[in-house]
């Protein structure tokens, strides 16, 4: 049996959607962090195969791929550290209770 | 003739008046009243000087063998809205104008000098002489028009003078209302004159008194033959002339501002309220006569509403207890007269007889019903009440009063030699010549006069006397003169030839009596005479007896036949609380509820957006996520 | 550029806005306040001197003492200036009231320098807006002009003055709306196909190159936008709230001018360059204004409040002067311009008086006042004058405009226009009632509230104030033809044959 491209692209497909039911259910930020990165890493997935499968050869998807990795890295830490500080200031870090800011 | 002295005669009250205005503060009482005084003195003398040069200096500019001309003295432009139609200031010398010229600074002299006894003592005493000097101001200046519209200035000027005066004793309010009624009223008939005004010169393209006059047909033809409701353009803008006329002359039914302007100080309303002002309406018809006689319908107008008048004013005289009232009632009746003259006045009945009637009546008026409210104002000053109730048998404590009363009284019930009989004479005569009709009901309203008249007098000087706290006296010099003055120009003046003086085209016409109509109307007065002599000279039960015979037409008659009531009504309940009320509703609610309404629902709209904009990204996620389905449905059904 | 004179009835506003700013106390900013309004006082008056010269000289071109700057050249926006008669006049109007309202917010509390500020600022734009003759500055003025008021209305204003200030601005400001998009539509129409497009009004004029379709839609745009600063009936709601909650100055500066700039701007914009549209549409505003000029007068006659009395009657006063412009002739339109130039005095003078009176007693409402009279003779006489001029007696300036329009108004023949016109002529009843009513109540009659009798006349400088705006009433009312010969060069009828009417 030959390994298509789509035997990556579901597994992708399906780990996307659980980023967004993840992002879009969870009301913990640490669990929203996750589905975020989540949905990245099958995005990074698709860009990986895609430049594997139909432009073997050149570099670019795998390029974008480490500098989305790179992103997302500086990205969770920068949100690890904002909801550490929520934490701290308002022992919560409940996104629809943390709605002092909207007013 | 130079301009000078014609300029100075309306230009020393008005510099008189913006003195005495201003500074007036600053001078004491007694020189404000001297400086007024001395200012409508000199003015007394150079009208007299200008009157008499125009009657008697026989100059080509004021006569033409023995036709008067209209002379004008000089005329500047005020204000030019077109080339044509422009305001003109100037000064106009024909036959009437003379003859106010005489009866204005009269009048008003007797009352400068009158008002320094009577106005003794009063708060805002140099008030008073300024506004009796911007009244003389604007007095003088309306029966010197030269156009119509300088008469609609001076017109308005008198209104404004006459609110002020009214409205003297500013913290009574009852003054305060009567300015204010008078000033309204008169205001809504002058919007008909001014409307008039506006008609007639937007056809005739001028506003100049001589060209309308000399020629009536030029301004017949210039309408065209437009008609509005069936009646001539030309019927209409004369009719709202007159009605500026009704308003100022107190003509039913506009005539319910005079009685009650008798709150003022009574020199006022010997000045302003019977001798000179009222009887403005009377002068606007005699100037535009000429072109009223092309219209006859109008003068038909002016007929009838005179003679209703006439009978009205005469009978609630006989009822009012006020003695100023009575006499306000008897000027409205006696107005009225004039009116009817003029309604009667045709070039084929006698040489427009009427007219000269109704000015000589206009003249010998001024004086003994100027006369009577001189009169009235020292009673008033005795017994210090306007109530005849309050007074009885003065004959004893005030001969000078009572001799000159009883010769007003005489002279306005129409007994010779005295003045009012010739004029009122010449007024029947031009009556009975136009409709038996007219002529007996004017016979009525005569001998009512004479009731009435004598009724005040009886019951003022004779009937019983009550008790006085203050023994009454005659009033001081200043006070008395102008009553002996006036007295005697009353005794005398039905002899002057008027007829010489004073007609419609300026011919001389010669008075001739008529022996019929002067013994009935003479036999009608001393009718109501002797009824009045019976009735009140002592105390009895006669007058109680007759009001129980005719309770409700006495009762009518006492209220004024319930027209104030009727104005009250329709300004209060219909004016102001259906009118001015629902509107000023309508703006508060429906005006700026709308436009409060667009805020508010620009308000609430931005409130239901905002829950888009809720800062939840997950809320966000979802929008976007059915977003990007909905677009790749659409993509994809596009795409197969 | 500053060698035309015109300039400088911007540039000493502007001088005094930077002299406030070193102000340091009230007297320094009443001397600058005072010292700028009678500098430019003189100044309007010796343009009117050199410009009645100039055309005694024969000068027959239509605007005098012309400029024009470039200011963003690719839009062709130019800071371009002209003075006509009428322009003559509003500018003079506008230096009077500036300097009797200064003398009238000699005490004004707090802030008095920032009041000044706002103030001046105002006035810039009101000189700016009488100068121009480019229709982006004029607007720009015109924006100047509307601004300040939201400031001086909500921190120095009275009773409910958030809201009123809120409503005023927005009611303005949709105005201004309607009126750029006017404005610019009748730029892309300026000029003919392959010409440079312009927004100066003679240039507009003269190309007379806006199609009759566009006039239709352009027309109302433009009259409504000026229109609702001119109170025109229904926009006319922002007057009464507005004018009761302004201070003093504001009121009188609001009411005696800028009140104007919505009639001069119908004539100058939407009449004068568009004629076709005026002439066949007129019928629709006509009714709109002559409601404006009854209903004005009905609904003063039941309010309470002095401020409303006179906000509603300057809504009748008007609604006769756009009433007067739509007739759209020479003598009505002459009329129109006096009876701006006299509303706007004697409504300053009456918001002048009332802020006075207000000052002392401390309430508007004339119910819980009476017999003012002889309590405070001054004002109270002051007041009769202003009323007296308000319902129009001759010899005060109110006469003189209302008889000018009537006369011009009455000289169209159809029904249509008569039956408006005598409905206008009623106005001077309603007003008399109106006018009467508060005299009556106000000055004369007994002192209603004990307490008041501790109270004082007039001090130097509200006299001042008062009888400069008296004088300037009576001598348009003693000399009305000076005036009139002032403007009416601007409506002579060669140049009515050019923009088209008759």
């Amino acid at each position: 049996m030959e390994i298509t491209m789509i035997y990556y692209l579901v597994p992708a497909l399906i780990m996307f959607c659980c980023g967004v039911y993840g992002f879009i259910t969870r009301k913990n930020m640490i669990a929203m962090l996750i589905s975020l990165e989540l949905m990245l890493n099958a995005v990074d997935i698709n860009f990986v195969v895609f430049n594997r499968y139909l432009f073997p050869g050149q570099l670019e998807g795998m390029m974008f791929t480490l500098f989305a990795i790179a992103i997302a890295a500086a990205e969770t830490a920068l949100a690890i550290a904002i909801i550490i500080n929520l934490y701290r200031a308002a022992k919560n870090i409940n996104a629809s209770d943390l709605t002092q800011l909207k007013h | 003739m130079d301009f000078v002295i014609p300029l100075l005669i309306l230009a020393i009250p008005l510099c008189m008046f913006l003195l005495l205005g201003i500074l007036g503060m600053k001078m004491s009482p007694k020189v404000a009243g001297t400086l007024g005084t001395l200012g409508m003195g000199t003015v007394f003398v150079l009208a007299y000087y200008t009157a008499f040069t125009y009657f008697f200096s026989g100059s080509a500019d004021f006569v033409n063998g023995t036709d008067r001309l209209q002379y004008i003295v000089f005329n500047v432009d005020w204000l030019a809205f077109t080339p044509e139609l422009v305001i003109r200031l100037g000064f106009l010398l024909d036959p009437i104008s003379a003859m106010m010229l005489i009866v204005i600074p009269t009048i008003s002299f007797m009352v400068h000098l009158y008002s320094l006894g009577y106005m003794h003592g009063e708060k805002g005493f140099q008030r008073y002489y300024a506004f009796l000097s911007l009244f003389s101001f604007s007095m003088l200046g309306l029966v010197v028009a030269t156009n119509i519209f300088q008469m609609y200035i001076f017109w308005e000027l008198v209104g404004a003078s006459s609110y002020l005066l009214i409205g003297f004793y500013y913290t009574r309010p009852a003054a305060v209302s009567a300015s204010k009624k008078a000033f309204i009223v008169t205001r809504f008939a002058d919007l008909g004159f001014l409307i008039g005004i506006l008609i007639l010169s937007f056809y005739t393209d001028t506003f100049n008194f001589i060209d309308m006059t000399s020629n009536p047909q030029g301004v017949l033809a210039s309408t065209g033959g437009a008609t509005f409701m069936g009646a001539s353009v030309l019927t209409w803008a004369l009719v709202l002339i007159y009605m500026g006329g009704m308003g100022k002359s107190a003509m039913m039914p506009l005539h319910i501002w005079l009685p009650d302007a008798m709150e003022g100080p009574t020199p006022v309303s010997a000045l302003i309220h019977a001798a000179t002002m009222v009887v403005a309406g009377v002068y606007l018809v005699a100037r535009m006569f000429p072109v009223y006689l092309v219209e006859t319908a109008a003068l038909e107008v002016v007929l009838v509403v005179g003679a209703i008048t006439a009978l009205y004013a005469a009978m609630v005289a006989c009822t009012q207890i006020d003695i100023k009232r009575v006499l306000a009632f008897s000027t409205i009746s006696q107005i009225a007269f004039m009116m009817v003259a003029l309604g009667v006045a045709r070039p084929d009945i006698h040489e427009g007889l009427g007219y000269m009637a109704s000015m000589f009546h206009l003249f010998t008026h001024a004086m003994f019903k100027a006369l009577l409210f001189m009169g009235a104002g020292a009673l008033i000053h005795a017994v210090h009440s306007n109530d005849y109730t309050a007074m009885g048998g003065l004959r004893k404590y005030m001969p000078i009063c009572h001799i000159t009363f009883l010769i007003g009284c005489l002279a306005i019930a129409g007994i010779p030699p005295f003045a009012g009989f010739w004029s009122k004479d010449e007024i029947l005569v031009a009556v009975y010549d136009y409709s038996t009709f007219w002529g007996v009901w004017m016979t009525f309203v005569a001998g009512l006069t004479a009731f009435y008249m004598f009724r005040l007098y009886y019951l003022i000087f004779w009937w019983n006397e009550p008790v006085y706290h203050h023994k009454p006296h005659d009033a001081p010099w200043t006070m008395s003169v102008p009553l002996i003055f006036l007295a005697a120009v009353s005794v005398v003046a039905g002899l002057i030839p008027f007829g010489k003086f004073v007609t419609w085209q300026g011919h001389e016409y010669i008075i001739h009596m008529n022996v019929t109509v002067a013994t009935i109307s003479v036999i009608v007065a001393l009718c109501g005479i002797l009824l009045a002599r019976t009735m009140y000279r002592k105390e009895n039960t006669l007058p109680a007896r007759v009001k129980a015979f005719w309770p409700w037409l006495h009762k009518a008659a006492l209220h004024r036949f319930y027209w104030d009531e009727l104005y009250l009504f329709i300004t209060h309940k219909i004016i102001f609380n259906g009118i001015c009320r629902p509107i000023a509703w309508f703006d508060r609610h429906i005006i700026d509820g709308s436009m409060d309404g667009l805020a508010y629902v620009t308000n609430k709209a931005s409130y239901a957006i905002r829950g888009f904009q809720s800062g939840n990204v997950q809320m966000y996620v979802w929008w976007y996520l059915i977003g990007v389905l909905l677009l790749g449905a659409i993509t994809t059904i596009c795409v197969l | 550029m500053f060698s035309n004179i015109l300039i400088y009835f911007v540039v000493i506003p502007l001088l005094m806005l930077g002299g406030l700013a070193l102000c340091r106390n009230i007297k320094q900013v009443r001397a600058v306040a005072v010292t700028g309004s009678l500098a430019l006082l003189g100044l309007s008056v010796y343009l009117l001197v050199d410009y009645l010269a100039q055309r005694a000289a024969g000068e027959t071109a239509q605007m005098l003492y012309t400029g024009t700057w470039s200011w963003f050249g690719p839009l062709n926006i130019n800071l371009a200036v002209g003075v006509d008669g009428i322009s003559v006049a509003m500018l003079l109007l506008s230096a009077i009231i500036l300097l009797t309202g200064s003398f009238a917010s000699w005490k004004i509390d707090p802030l008095p320098k920032d009041f000044f500020l706002w103030l001046i600022l105002l006035s810039t734009g009101v000189f700016g807006f009488f100068i121009s003759i480019d229709l982006f500055t004029m607007f720009m003025f015109y924006e100047v002009a509307l601004i300040p008021m939201y400031l001086l209305i909500g921190v120095w204003g009275s009773g409910n003055k958030n809201y009123s200030a809120m409503k005023l601005t927005l009611m303005l400001m949709g105005g201004s709306a309607f009126l750029m998009l006017g404005l610019i539509g009748i730029y892309y129409h300026s000029a003919p196909e392959g010409q440079p497009l312009t927004w100066n009004l003679l240039e507009i004029s003269r190309n007379a190159s806006i199609s009759t379709g566009w006039q239709y839609f352009l027309f109302p745009l433009t009259f409504v936008g000026f229109g609702v600063l001119g109170a025109m009936f229904p926009f006319h709601t922002w007057s009464p709230d507005g004018h009761a909650s302004a201070p003093t100055a504001v009121s009188m500066l609001h009411a005696g001018v800028l009140m104007k700039l919505g009639g001069y701007g119908c004539f100058r914009v939407a009449i004068y360059l568009m004629p076709q549209a005026a002439n066949d549409l007129a019928w629709i505003f006509l009714i709109l204004t002559g409601i404006s000029v009854v209903y004005g007068a009905f609904s003063a006659c039941v309010q309470t409040d002095l401020k409303y009395i006179n906000a509603y009657s300057s809504v009748s006063h008007c609604g006769l002067v756009l009433f007067a412009i739509l007739m759209l002739n020479t003598t009505a339109m002459t009329g129109a311009i006096m009876q701006m130039l006299s509303h706007g005095l004697m409504t300053a003078l009456f918001f002048a008086l009332i802020g006075m009176i207000y000052g002392r007693t401390h309430t508007r409402d004339i119910r819980l006042m009476g017999g003012l009279m002889k309590i405070m003779p001054f004002l109270a006489v002051c007041y009769v004058i202003a009323g007296m001029a308000s319902l129009g007696l001759p010899g005060l300036s109110g006469f003189v405009a209302e008889m000018t329009i009537f006369v011009g108004s009455f000289e169209h023949t159809d029904t249509f226009h008569r039956v408006f016109t005598i409905m206008a002529c009623c106005s001077i009843v309603i007003t008399a009632v109106y006018i009467l009513r508060v005299v009556g109540k106000l000055l004369f009659g007994p002192v209603y509230d004990e307490h008041h009798l501790t109270l004082t006349d007039a001090t130097w400088w509200e006299r001042t104030s008062t009888v400069t705006l008296i004088i300037s009433v009576a001598a348009i009312g003693c000399f009305p033809n000076f005036f009139a010969d002032l403007i009416k060069f601007t409506f002579s009828p060669a140049i009515f044959s050019v923009i088209g009417m008759n």
